[in-house]
């Protein structure tokens, strides 16, 4: 077990080093000189020179890549171009308001889709599975930023019943904040509900097709002891990958639900630094992100054996 | 060959009368789709302009004809660049094997440690946002899987009989590699391209959405949304059809994906 967690994580540090790489390289690739382009065009030609020597433009790429490495593992990401505020705060702060949404969205959207998935499976064939997949297959054809539109003009400016703009955090004013994360959260769940009814139905089907299935019911197992006990917990280990894909998936692509619904989240904070040219923010964006990417998936791979405990094995 | 299904119908026909709009924009829309007309402001839909006006009176099914052109255009541009810089990729680094290998995947597995759309957001940030940054931004973002898929493919062709043969008869590897490994990559490929075209056109509507994209008037799907929502109370016209256009384009793909998959699915099961 303990050799199986050890090896899960040493398998991560490579891709964490990579990331960074590219993170750094990214920007590199812009064309202008990095200090001009860290410093914005407002700045003095004697803060150029300071910030060339900082961050050790006069000598090789790789020596450069390794300061800049020093300066993150700091926690140093530089200055915002824009308001000059530190970075690093900035971003983890936005950060929050992101990972609050997706986290909600992802967990209910889990509980609604799974189910419905294996049902699907255990009546191949039958009204309900057509139905459930074919909403499915609906569901996941439609861009989230539409359908964010759609529900906010019809719970918000029909009905009345919603807030439409602004931004309440739930960690200042509960009863507000959730009234926010309403449509937002309702918005991600119905379209990744589709995803994840998919994906359990097949991983599903796969199972429900092995001999120790037909072994269970010839046992005489009431069908929802075969479904339940017996395929799902074989099912469920692809569907679990699939989640910890979503969810960091989502939080890269949050920023255009974040536009529809004036969250001000980290999706957000990237697509205005981009429009701002505010380098060094982008660069955090990327890096906060791309990591948590990474994590989310080295701690789906961490519960997996819970279960599917032959990956241990293994 | 088994006959087509019900699903592959229904989503061809969806993809057909999109490519046949897209082509018909080229030598006709009902109105000229830029020009601006302020008698019609937020006219509804009716006789005269069926899917009704924009807050500037420009037609909004002209300028949804036009948005169609420039989301095949996109997603097309798209998935050519990463199917062909991947599968280029992908036969190299499956066929060369070795340090080449390694390094070609440590790179590919650093790219698709990122989610997709944020590798896309970044590399918009060098590009600039435009059109073309776009395409090269998406493109880029997406050659790691089309790589991915296409080395696994040949890793498990390269030890066939019929590849050894190829060799034995005297062939350069040149020749083998695209004469005889390429052709039986192609399932693979077509399924995985069918997918990318999807999220390509998604990703470009919410770039333009975002303001990242194709800068208006130049109509895409996902600006005539941001464009038209300050009005939607008024003209609840511009909300709808710019993100049914999206969603049945998406429905179509996803439809005529799933047929492929199914159909393609015993040669790739083999390739496994």
């Amino acid at each position: 077990m303990i050799r199986f967690i050890l090896n899960r994580v040493l398998m991560a540090l490579p891709t964490i080093a990579l990331v960074a790489i590219t993170v750094f390289a990214l920007i590199r690739f812009i064309p202008g000189d990095p200090a001009e382009l860290m410093l914005g065009d407002m700045a003095q030609p004697a803060q150029i020179e300071a910030l060339r020597t900082e961050l050790g433009l006069d000598q090789s790429l790789p020596q450069q890549f390794l300061i800049w490495l020093g300066n993150v593992l700091h926690g140093d990401f530089g200055r915002s171009i824009v308001n000059g505020e530190a970075v690093l705060p900035l971003v983890l702060e936005r950060f929050v308001v992101s990972a609050e949404v997706v986290v909600v969205a992802v967990f209910l959207a889990s509980l609604i889709a799974v189910p419905a998935g294996v049902i699907a499976a255990w009546r191949q064939n039958s009204v309900t599975d057509l139905a459930l997949v074919g909403t499915a297959t609906v569901l996941l054809s439609i861009p989230t930023f539409w359908l964010g539109l759609l529900l906010m003009l019809f719970f918000g400016l029909k009905l009345g019943w919603l807030p439409v703009l602004g931004y309440v955090s739930i960690r200042d004013n509960p009863t507000a904040g959730l009234l926010y994360l309403i449509l937002p959260v309702m918005t991600l769940v119905i379209h990744e509900a589709g995803v994840l009814i998919r994906m359990a139905r097949a991983s599903t089907l796969e199972v429900l097709r092995l001999d120790y299935i037909t072994h269970a019911r010839a046992k005489g197992l009431s069908e929802s002891a075969v479904l339940w006990r017996h395929a799902f917990k074989n099912a469920f280990g692809p569907t679990w990958t699939m989640i910890g894909l979503i969810l960091g998936n989502l939080l890269g692509g949050i920023a255009v639900i974040e536009t529809v619904f004036t969250i001000p989240g980290l999706g957000r904070l990237m697509v205005e630094s981009i429009f701002a040219r505010d380098y060094p923010v982008i660069q955090a964006c990327l890096l906060v992100v791309a990591l948590s990417y990474v994590l989310v998936n080295l701690v789906v791979d961490l519960l997996y054996p819970l279960f599917d405990p032959r990956v241990v094995a293994e | 060959m088994k006959k087509l299904t019900f699903n592959g119908l229904i989503g061809g026909i969806l993809i057909g009368v999109l490519l046949v709009t897209a082509l018909l924009s080229l030598v006709w829309t009902p109105f000229d789709p830029m020009k601006l007309s302020f008698t019609a402001r937020l006219a509804a839909p009716g006789a005269e302009h069926l899917l009704g006006t924009d807050e500037f009176g420009r037609d909004v099914l002209s300028r949804l004809m036009v948005g169609a052109r420039a989301a095949i255009w996109i997603g097309a541009l798209t998935v050519a660049f990463a199917t062909v810089c991947g599968t280029i990729i992908g036969l190299i680094s499956g066929y060369a094997r070795g340090w080449i290998d390694g390094v070609i995947m440590a790179i590919n597995n650093a790219l698709m440690a990122f989610p997709g759309i944020l590798l896309a957001l970044g590399l918009l940030a060098v590009f600039g946002a435009n059109q073309y940054g776009i395409i090269f931004a998406l493109g880029i973002a997406y050659t790691p899987s089309m790589a991915r898929v296409v080395r696994g493919a040949v890793l498990s062709l390269r030890e066939r009989e019929f590849i050894e043969a190829s060799k034995v008869m005297g062939n350069s590897e040149l020749f083998t590699m695209l004469r005889h490994i390429l052709p039986n990559c192609l399932a693979p490929i077509t399924v995985l391209a069918t997918s990318m075209f999807g999220w390509a056109i998604l990703s470009e509507s919410a770039l333009s959405f975002l303001g990242l994209g194709v800068p208006p008037p130049a109509p895409t799907w996902g600006n005539m949304l941001a464009a038209g929502r300050p009005f939607f109370e008024q003209a609840v016209w511009l909300g709808l059809f710019p993100g049914l256009c999206i969603a049945l384009t998406l429905l179509g793909i996803n439809l005529l994906g799933d047929a492929l998959r199914d159909k393609l699915d015993p040669r790739m099961r083999g390739l496994k």
